[in-house]
């Protein structure tokens, strides 16, 4: 019960946070419409039109991959510069109950991403909103997020070890987005791509979504964007683990 | 000869001492790499909208990506001494404006023209695109000619970040407007009548153009007016850049908010 409250006082507190932040709401809401407008007029302008809706999750799912990716790649980072990481290790709770609420936020905070790029569609690009299975939209939506989130705490617990972050979330925004077909077709990929698109929960997420929204059976997804949440849990428990092992050996938690 | 050292030492010093921060763990991935898949993203988002030839989307988006280090890097050279409390000595020193701010302009156009080359390179090797050795120099002076026009846009920015704080979030609007409004990857004809209307006025729609017409072949007199044009505009938003520094160096001297960062 107080791993509960934990988490879900955590998640509260830095989703409040996170969306007082300029560069949060940039991430979150801007873009993806930008994206979304850039798409839109393609897929309007194309010999393959396709569903507006399927680009709106799309670029709505782009954002919540950016919101997570800059927010959890740089969460320690950050813990760092405001000389709040050492209180966070040395706090009784584990690390990952404290920075999995974090890496959580950063993934619910890309919900307004989708909320936006959805508005933005139906407002100026006639896009369609009707969902085909509402309830399994409505399960899709937060078992994405915490795919995600939890993919994001790899993030967080690997990053670590490179000293400029922002660099690499910035080199990883565009291929991510590519490779787990947010806007493409995996078809249209090379071969190789596909299995590397499998052990990314965004492919999951977004073919939930879909399935939901359009026509289909999304379960099957639900079901692998849960199961992969439950692998990356592991592999961050892992890797912070051996993180904060190595920060207490050498004395490199304070270092900027 | 003065301010001929102040506009090639400074803008060189300059430049060299406000990016001490840009080792090559961050440029690489940013500058090199990221542009890079900003094209692959595109070309195969087109190829999925059956739109336009992947041509198309890798000479849009390699000229379009000179706008990240266009952008930023004006904003950090000017901006940027807010942060590291030099802007106030700068200020106060007698040295003459024009070749003070003009001269960090260079260092910038280089970098962004590198960067736009080799995304156009790394693009057209990755896609298979071919285009005709003749091309070469003239996609080069189309390429200088577009970061040039860019880093006008870059000088405006810089002066607005004396008066924005959040001044990157405005960088990364900019952006994307420039994603959607200079035909990168929407032909200007698909778009809205208002929106081709502010597609001729800003920095990159001409280039670009003229950069398709040349990789398929076009001499370079045939697009020399949209160069000219492109020339032009890139002056105007440097001199407007420039004026609105002035101004914004004026304000922060009356609100003593030279250096509210």
């Amino acid at each position: 019960m107080s791993v509960l409250r934990l988490i879900w006082a955590g998640w509260k507190f830095h989703v409040k946070s996170l969306t007082l932040s300029g560069f949060f709401l940039l991430t979150s809401i801007i873009q993806p419409i930008i994206f979304a407008s850039v798409a839109y007029f393609m897929f309007e302008a194309g010999a393959r039109p396709g569903t507006l809706l399927y680009v709106a999750l799309g670029a709505g799912m782009m954002g919540i991959w950016s919101s997570t990716l800059f927010g959890s790649g740089g969460a320690i980072q950050w813990q760092r510069w405001q000389g709040t990481l050492e209180y966070c290790i040395a706090v009784p709770p584990p690390f990952l109950l404290v920075i999995v609420p974090l890496t959580l936020a950063t993934a619910t905070i890309g919900l307004y991403s989708l909320t936006a790029t959805l508005l933005w569609g139906w407002l100026f690009f006639d896009v369609p909103l009707e969902v085909a299975h509402p309830a399994a939209f409505v399960v899709a939506l937060p078992v994405t997020v915490v795919g995600l989130g939890l993919l994001g705490l790899v993030l967080a617990s690997t990053f670590i070890l490179y000293r400029n972050a922002n660099a690499l979330s910035n080199l990883l925004e565009y291929p991510v987005w590519l490779v787990t077909g947010l806007l493409v077709s995996l078809s249209l990929l090379p071969g190789w791509v596909a299995p590397l698109s499998w052990l990314l929960a965004p492919t999951w997420g977004i073919n939930a979504l879909r399935e939901s929204a359009i026509a289909g059976n999304a379960w099957p997804e639900i079901g692998m964007c849960l199961l992969l949440a439950g692998v990356y849990l592991v592999i961050g428990y892992f890797l912070l683990q051996h993180f904060e092992r190595l920060a207490r050996e050498r004395a490199t938690l304070s270092l900027t | 000869v003065t301010s001929l050292r102040i506009f090639a030492i400074g803008g060189l010093i300059s430049y060299r001492a406000l990016f001490y921060w840009l080792s090559v763990w961050i440029y690489v991935p940013s500058l090199v790499l990221a542009p890079i898949f900003q094209i692959l993203l595109f070309a195969y988002i087109g190829r999925s909208a059956g739109l336009e030839s992947d041509k198309f989307y890798v000479v849009g988006n390699a000229i379009q990506y000179a706008a990240v280090p266009c952008l930023f890097a004006m904003t950090q050279l000017i901006g940027g001494e807010k942060y590291q409390n030099t802007l106030g000595a700068i200020l106060v020193s007698p040295a003459p404006r024009l070749p003070l701010f003009f001269g960090r302009t260079i260092p910038v156009v280089l970098n962004a023209a590198f960067v736009a080359a080799f995304s156009l390179t790394a693009g057209c090797l990755i896609l298979g695109v071919h285009i005709p050795a003749s091309a070469f120099i003239p996609l080069a002076l189309v390429i200088v000619v577009a970061a040039f026009s860019c880093s006008g846009l870059g000088m405006i920015n810089a002066a607005l970040s004396l008066r924005i704080r959040e001044n990157a979030v405005l960088t990364n609007v900019i952006f994307g407007f420039l994603l959607i409004f200079t035909g990168a990857n929407v032909p200007i004809s698909e778009l809205p009548g208002w929106m081709q209307s502010v597609s001729d006025v800003i920095p990159f729609t001409h280039a670009i153009e003229a950069a398709r017409e040349l990789a398929d072949g076009a001499p370079f007199s045939s697009v020399s007016d949209l160069v000219g044009t492109e020339l032009l505009i890139g002056f105007v938003y440097l001199c407007a850049g420039f004026a609105l520094l002035r101004f914004m160096e004026w304000q922060g001297r009356r609100h003593a908010t030279l250096e509210r960062s």
